[in-house]
């Protein structure tokens, strides 16, 4: 049994918050250097040249790279072998969220009763969290603020089992093409398939988590990638949507068992100011 | 890049063509989702607006709080769908130019072309880029609404493409149309 003071846990989200919005990741980096060399549109290029140009400046000066510093979506691994102790595991992420949204002069964009009031909570709390308990004595945290523009273009459906594998190329491809300039790519396509409709969900969210272009272990799921982000990139969308080669940096796909009646398609899109940081304790 | 000083001439709009890259300076007034219900509101109420809408340009935008220091905190644009509902009501009495992000509806791009208008994409996601841009920082209504509150900025070389222009233009469709790949195509 390993001990975690729930302390800890705030201080470790609170700097995961102000460190994801600020620095994007390396991999993200070198995805979009990489699209600048190969996009050919003129407006397009220039678009990505202020994307790189924005990473700098938000890194140097510790400002947001997006003003939408999203909603704080917070993966945790539970080892089995952890107790957390002074103070609630949830309660000390969502002050961890207070702080580091507070600290960090990061947007607060969370408002309560959403069909209704929408009265924003002013500190971007409570946090979206999804927990696994996981073997061994470890706590990871993973921090994604997820910002509305690509969240809003998300898409779900059940196809027919006959439907098989051109039916979910034609549902992700019309989804990306559908969302056009909406969620500000070049996007990062985060696609589950199986399972219900909640975990299908939750896998395109995970999906965005893997370093960016790393195929999957899988060689079939990873031939669909590959087909998937050569189909995208033949929509012509572009970089902001000014038309372009480069409509995404990458297709992750994850898979899980499904019913013998259903083929779940999820769709959850990742703007370019793809946001994540993680910790393990 | 074309240099354009805000608010725009009449006969600065109607050289603008889409895909044109221009750079702002000048006045823009701030507002989105909450501010456009509550003008709307102000308008059929018979009321006044909080500002002389008429050839001004507004910017969809909810910047993230400033730091000690700065003018603003990063600023870049939203998705400018959501003020569909409202755009042809404000293009009707005077607004001249929109700055966001992605796709209009047929009838704001109808509206446009009416009322002789422009509308212009910002790179969405170069926040902290476009923040440098914005030299001053003023709020002008709706305060309580955070950072959805009606703003006055000015800019110098604010970045930005024309997507929609007057004569029926659309960069999102011609761009797309022309860097797509049919199916079977060879790529």
């Amino acid at each position: 049994m390993k001990e975690i003071k729930a302390k800890d846990v705030t201080s470790t989200v609170a700097r995961l918050c102000t460190e994801a919005n600020f620095f994007l990741g390396d991999d993200v980096l070198a995805a979009l250097r990489k699209a600048r060399e190969e996009e050919e549109s003129p407006v397009a290029r220039q678009i990505l040249d202020q994307i790189l140009e924005n990473s700098t400046i938000a890194a140097k000066d510790e400002m947001p790279l997006c003003q939408d510093c999203g909603l704080a979506i917070v993966f945790i691994e539970l080892g089995q072998e952890v107790h957390i102790s002074g103070g609630d595991l949830y309660q000390a992420v969502d002050e961890g969220v207070r702080q580091g949204y507070a600290e960090g002069y990061l947007r607060k964009s969370a408002v309560r009763q959403p069909f209704s009031a929408r009265v924003n909570t002013k500190d971007n709390t409570p946090a979206i969290i999804h927990t696994e308990v996981v073997p061994g004595d470890q706590l990871k945290i993973t921090v994604a603020p997820k910002g509305g523009g690509s969240e809003n273009m998300s898409r779900f459906t059940v196809l027919k089992p006959a439907q098989g594998r051109q039916g979910v190329v034609d549902f992700v491809v019309s989804a990306v093409e559908e969302a056009g300039s909406n969620p500000c790519p070049p996007t990062i396509v985060g696609v589950g398939i199986g399972g219900s409709a909640e975990k299908a969900m939750i896998l395109a969210k995970k999906a965005l988590l893997r370093t960016v272009g790393e195929p999957s272990p899988d060689p079939e799921v990873a031939e669909l990638e590959k087909e998937l982000l050569q189909r995208i990139n033949a929509t012509g969308v572009g970089a902001g949507g000014v038309g372009g080669r480069i409509t995404s940096l990458a297709v992750h796909v994850e898979t899980f068992p499904a019913h013998i009646a259903s083929l779940p398609v999820a769709v959850n899109l990742q703007c370019h100011s793809a946001r994540h940081k993680e910790a393990v304790l | 890049m074309q240099k354009i000083i805000s608010p725009i001439s009449d006969d600065v709009i109607e050289n603008l063509r889409a895909g044109d890259q221009v750079l702002i300076s000048g006045v823009i007034y701030v507002g989105r989702d909450s501010a456009h219900k509550r003008l709307i509101e102000t308008l059929d109420r018979g009321g006044e607006l909080p500002f002389d809408i008429r050839g001004q340009t507004i910017y969809y935008m909810g910047p993230s709080p400033t730091k000690p220091g700065h003018v603003i905190g990063s600023a870049g644009p939203t998705t400018s769908g959501r003020m569909d509902a409202y755009t042809p009501r404000l293009l009707s009495i005077g607004l001249k130019a929109m700055i966001g992000k992605g796709l209009r509806s047929d009838a704001v791009k109808e509206a446009i072309k009416e009322y002789k208008a422009v509308y212009f994409a910002a790179v969405g996601g170069a926040a902290a880029l476009i923040a440098k841009s914005i030299t001053k920082s003023d709020i002008v209504a709706y305060e309580e609404l955070g950072p959805e509150a009606i703003l006055r900025l000015e800019v110098k070389d604010f970045p930005a493409v024309v997507i929609n222009d007057m004569h029926g233009g659309d960069l999102y469709q011609e761009g797309k149309a022309k860097y797509k790949i049919q199916p079977g195509a060879a790529s």
